[in-house]
């Protein structure tokens, strides 16, 4: 097994041409589990670690934009200004594994495994964030969406690099929350997504692990905007409420398996996504 | 005279937090685990296992894994030479799977290879041809006498009932339901692994094996080599963890094997996956319980049916069973029963040993049911469990009279004096609420219930065992050397031995020799025995060493040695002036005395449930607090106070140890740790998936230790380590009903059960 430990962006391009079936390896913490249950034997590897530009954090005031590099690891979206700018993207870091797995997973390894489960999916979704794409003489952008093709399986071409995600800063309430068994270190049964945009009266509901990709809301997502005006914090009628859950989870599709029944996660994404418009209204 | 008292303060006698020798190396990760073990030119084993619940084996093809480079040797059935079973109570399970395979990861053959992936590979290779049956996973269907065997011994493992007094009394109040407990698993971190070293000319093996006892471990593995036991020499090797998992052999035959056939060290060790395949759980139980009382709420009579899943071996399932069916009373008095239960065979993972055995899933549904009689009797769970809490002298079930000091009343009410905790501050951290970082909930989603479990546990062996513990003790210069075969699981014996023998002794410095099959055994590290056996071995030893001293003290300075006795680090004359140092006293002369010490007799059940099988009891209640997200399911346990039978401290932080530890895995077995089974197949066998408490689970635990020193126990103390595990899952189970109004009736209880 050949192990390359590129310095720059550059480096670790040309290397992923040279070699296009070559396997990357950013933080490891989904890639080494694989490997050591014996499911993938790579032969060749490009670590990412040491490529700096991968860690990068832009804020475009003027987009009113974050671009996120693949390689930053959960702990450092927890606090400061992702936090402050994307706040419901710190929360999802915050739920991420105990501290040494957020101090080594990143969003690109998130993006590269494609779970329905991970946790940075539903807040790319919602946002509609884009995924920035690399090969050694080309790039591309592409909407999160397009990105996420199936469980376990998105667009990424052999020889491309994830370089990074661009989501917008929006301006309104935002969270992300997730049901697991257990208080800390636990995989989601069904978590959500909310974002409410003021500026554009528009809320953006999106679900994990109750499908085989991330799922968004769309149906519900314009059927509230018909009902309530979300430029401004009005307050949710009872009634109201509970047929936005219902119709979440009309959206959900979730299964049964040994983590949990596909009942509860219908049930727990509707509860999750009427406490957050609660929430996103109260605040 | 003032620095003598300073140095009594820090000696680690008896009854101080002495630390654990082992204790930093452990947390540093330098502690040589068995899985860390290495020898010169050794092979790695590793294990075919059955990827079916229940098949015949129609032929196995070993020519292609044969081929492949750097495998030195493939054995199965064929190849063992002594007997072909092994077994803790009944030799039923097969070393390698010959005619039939009767549980997923049943082991059909072993490789070695100078690679464990060469080993991998070699088994990749292995051709197996099958002829799948339809597998029997139902325990109630084992029952049935029209089901067909799926082991030469049958299907019931054992039957027990117990019936004694009026059969016919119906009380004024009955309440009754059925419970059920899941599979757990004791999910130790330290994962198998054994080291083998054969002996030139292949007539005697050496192993270095993580284990709870290794002269039972020795006698299995010598009889299927057909090797005398003395041939077969054990030596521990680092064990982290054990809670009953280690008691039944897993890879030593298949190692020692593989070490004799290739005449080269054989180092076997498992993974977590394989882990689960390769040791035995907690059975799952199902158990019916009606009781009688009075309008009052005392307790006339229960009847129940027991009926636990033994999997595909017996393992210890007899045993767990008698546990079960004797301990179904509870720690209270009843002078009725009418008690069936049954251990059964099914192609369901085999179970056996796990702290609190057979015992937690009793209690589970004894407590439950006491809080349905308070109800029913509009009583507090608190008065229901009072009214009828025994005492010393309070014949049980069985007959048995209880003579162990028995604080039933004390530790409930010791429990119920504990200050509640804080209620739920509307401006609580995120962490402090359930679902924690998932931030699922705010304070106002939350219902906080209470609920209490007591329990009543048997230590040692029981039903006419003679589980003895061994101890030498050499003492020279003023330093005492102990040797015993005590396996040191994490319990804590490697700080309790030398704190026995400072205490006795008067010595500073004590040395453990190697723990090993060179002394006589000490029985198993469980069944809450080693501080009450091996620790009333070592006072033995140590006490006949001391006897020797004063005799050669008496003789030198010509006095009479009844007269003498320690004090701090000195022999004194108790009515006069003499006083030398034990270092003095003892330099030049070496006193080497070995003591056994056996527990009391005890007596196999009768048809009709009834004898002495045991051999003592401990106490112990749990209250919980729990936070509960009713809408979503999900629970924090906040605090658990508890009040513990223990006899008397020996160690204050070992023992602390224990009850929180103890305390943890019960929370897991309340709320979330199940081995999830579909049709004999293990679904969850990672730790990804089989979820064990974190830091943010674990609840504050307030601990009161009882200490009435127990008459028949060498120092007064009553194991420890078992009780904390088992009322804390009925406490918490019941405080979750009692914040939500749901009847609960199994464990886990997962979210759906809650919110639906
Ligand atoms: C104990 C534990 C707990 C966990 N808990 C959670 C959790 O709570 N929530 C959650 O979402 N996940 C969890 N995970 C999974 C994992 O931590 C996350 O998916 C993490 O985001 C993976 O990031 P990584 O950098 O470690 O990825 P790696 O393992 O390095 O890579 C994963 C995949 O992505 C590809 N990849 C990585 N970087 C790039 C790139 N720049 N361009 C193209 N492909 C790339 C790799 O080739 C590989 O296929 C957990 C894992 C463990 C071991």
């Amino acid at each position: 097994m050949s192990v390359l430990v590129p310095r720059t962006l550059k480096d670790a391009l040309q290397a992923i041409s040279a070699n296009p079936s070559a396997q990357l390896i950013q933080g490891g913490t989904d890639l080494m589990v694989e490997i050591n249950f014996n499911h993938r034997k790579p032969t060749d590897v490009i670590a990412l670690r040491r490529v700096d530009e991968l860690k990068s954090v832009y804020i475009d005031a003027k987009k009113s934009q974050v671009t996120i590099g693949a390689g930053l690891p959960y702990q450092q979206m927890e606090h400061g200004e992702i936090a402050q700018y994307i706040p419901a993207l710190a929360q999802a870091a915050r739920t991420v594994g105990s501290p040494q797995i957020r101090s080594a997973g990143s969003i690109g390894g998130n993006l590269g495994t494609c779970s329905p489960a991970g946790d940075a999916l539903p807040v790319l979704s919602a946002l509609d964030a884009t995924i920035n794409l690399q090969t050694a003489d080309s790039s591309r952008t592409i909407a999160i969406h397009d990105f996420m093709v199936g469980v376990k399986r998105n667009a990424r071409q052999p020889g491309e690099i994830i370089v990074s995600t661009t989501l917008p800063i929006v301006s309104g309430w935002q969270g992300y929350a997730k049901v697991g068994v257990r208080n800390a270190m636990v995989i989601s049964v069904a978590s959500c997504c909310l974002v409410v945009d003021r500026t554009n009266g528009t809320i953006a509901v999106a679900l994990g692990a109750v499908g085989p990709t991330i799922i968004r809301c769309r149906e519900t997502e314009s059927w509230l905007a018909s009902q309530i005006d979300l430029k401004t914090k009005a307050t949710v009628s009872p009634n109201l409420l509970q047929e936005f859950g219902d119709r979440i989870a009309n959206e959900s599709k979730p299964i049964d398996d040994h983590r949990s029944t596909a009942a509860y996660r219908r049930h727990a994404v509707s509860v999750l996504a009427r406490r957050m418009l609660t929430r996103a209204n109260n605040q | 005279m003032s620095s003598a008292t300073q140095t009594t303060n820090r000696r680690d006698v008896l009854g101080t937090s002495a630390l654990r020798p082992d204790g930093a190396a452990k947390v540093q990760g330098r502690f040589e685990f068995s899985s860390d073990l290495h020898a010169e030119n050794m092979l790695w084993g590793a294990t075919l296992r059955s990827p079916h619940p229940y098949a015949r084996i129609v032929s196995i093809d070993l020519s292609a894994a044969y081929k492949i480079t750097g495998v030195e040797a493939i054995i199965t059935a064929e190849d063992v030479p002594g007997k072909k079973t092994y077994g803790l109570i009944s030799s039923d399970q097969p070393v390698f799977a010959q005619d039939f395979v009767r549980y997923v990861g049943e082991p059909i053959a072993a490789v070695a290879a100078d690679h464990p992936e060469t080993c991998r590979r070699a088994l990749a290779a292995i051709k197996v041809e099958y002829e799948v049956l339809e597998p029997l996973t139902d325990a109630a269907q084992a029952i049935n006498p029209s089901t067909p065997s799926i082991h030469p011994d049958g299907n019931i493992i054992r039957r027990q009932q117990i019936i004694t007094g009026d059969q016919n009394l119906e009380g004024e109040i009955i309440v009754e339901g059925t419970y059920e407990v899941g599979m757990q698993d004791q999910a130790f971190l330290g994962l198998e692994a054994a080291l083998a070293l054969p002996e030139s000319g292949g007539n005697g093996i050496e192993m270095y094996v993580a284990t709870q006892w290794l002269h039972e471990d020795q006698k299995q593995i010598a009889a299927c080599l057909d090797l005398p036991c003395e041939k077969v020499r054990l030596t521990l090797g680092g064990v982290g963890g054990a809670f009953g998992a280690r008691e039944d052999i897993s890879l030593q035959v298949h190692c020692a094997l593989l070490a004799l056939r290739t005449s080269r060290p054989i180092k076997m060790q498992y993974g977590r996956e394989e882990s689960f395949y390769g040791h035995v759980h907690r059975h799952p139980a199902k158990i019916f319980i009606r009781h009688h009382a009075t309008r009052s709420g005392e307790i006339q009579r229960i009847e129940a049916k027991l009926v636990f899943d033994g999997g595909a071996y017996a393992s210890t399932s007899s045993a767990v069973l008698i546990n079960g069916v004797t301990h179904i009373q509870g720690p209270y008095r009843c002078p009725n029963a009418t008690i069936d239960g049954y251990a059964v065979r099914t192609n369901n993972p085999p179970c056996g040993a796990m702290r609190g055995f057979g015992v937690v899933q009793a209690c589970y549904a004894h407590e439950s049911q006491m809080d349905k009689l308070a109800v029913a009797c509009g009583l507090s769970p608190v008065e229901i469990r009072l009214r009828n809490a025994m005492v010393t002298g309070d014949k049980l079930i069985t007959g048995q009279v209880i003579e162990s000091v028995a604080p039933v009343a004390r530790c409930i009410r010791e429990t119920d004096a504990i200050a509640m905790p804080a209620p739920l501050a509307r401006t609580a951290h995120p962490l402090e609420i359930v679902g924690g970082s998932g931030l699922t909930s705010l304070p106002h989603n939350i219902v906080r219930g209470v609920g209490w479990g007591v329990s009543i546990k048997n230590l040692m062996y029981s039903e006419t065992f003679d589980d003895f513990a061994t101890a030498r003790c050499q003492l020279k210069d003023g330093v005492a050397t102990l040797k015993y075969a005590t396996v040191e699981v994490g319990q804590g014996f490697v700080v309790l031995a030398p704190q026995i023998a400072r205490s006795v002794l008067g010595v500073d410095e004590v040395i453990l020799d190697t723990v090993d099959t060179g002394i006589g055994s000490a029985g198993s590290t469980s069944a809450s025995r080693q501080t009450w056996m091996s620790g009333g071995a070592v006072d033995g030893a140590c006490r006949l060493v001391r006897q020797r001293l004063f005799e050669h003290v008496g003789k030198k300075y010509n006095i009479d040695p009844l007269r003498l006795a320690i004090e701090d680090t000195d022999v004194v004359d108790m009515i006069g002036d003499f006083r030398i140092s034990v270092t003095e006293a003892s330099t030049g002369v070496l006193i080497d005395e070995t003591h056994e010490h056996h527990h009391r007799p005890t007596e196999e059940l009768d048809e009709n449930g009834q004898g002495n099988c045991h051999v003592a009891f401990a106490f112990v209640a749990h209250r919980a607090v729990v936070d509960v997200d009713v809408e979503l399911g999900l629970v924090k346990v906040i605090q658990i106070a508890t009040a513990q039978d223990v006899g008397r401290v020996l160690n204050p932080t070992a023992a602390l140890g224990q009850i929180e530890g103890g305390i943890a895995q019960g929370l897991g077995l309340a709320v979330m740790e199940e081995i999830v089974l579909d049709n004999g197949k293990m679904r969850n066998p990672s730790f990804t998936d089989y979820l064990l408490p974190t830091a943010l689970d674990a609840p504050t635990v307030v601990a009161v230790m009882i200490e009435e020193p127990e008459p028949q126990a060498p120092l007064g103390a009553k194991g420890i380590g078992e009780p904390p595990c088992i009322s804390v899952t009925p406490a918490i189970a019941a405080a979750i009903r009692n914040a939500t109004g749901k009847e609960l009736p199994r464990v886990p209880i997962r979210p759906q059960d809650i919110c639906f």
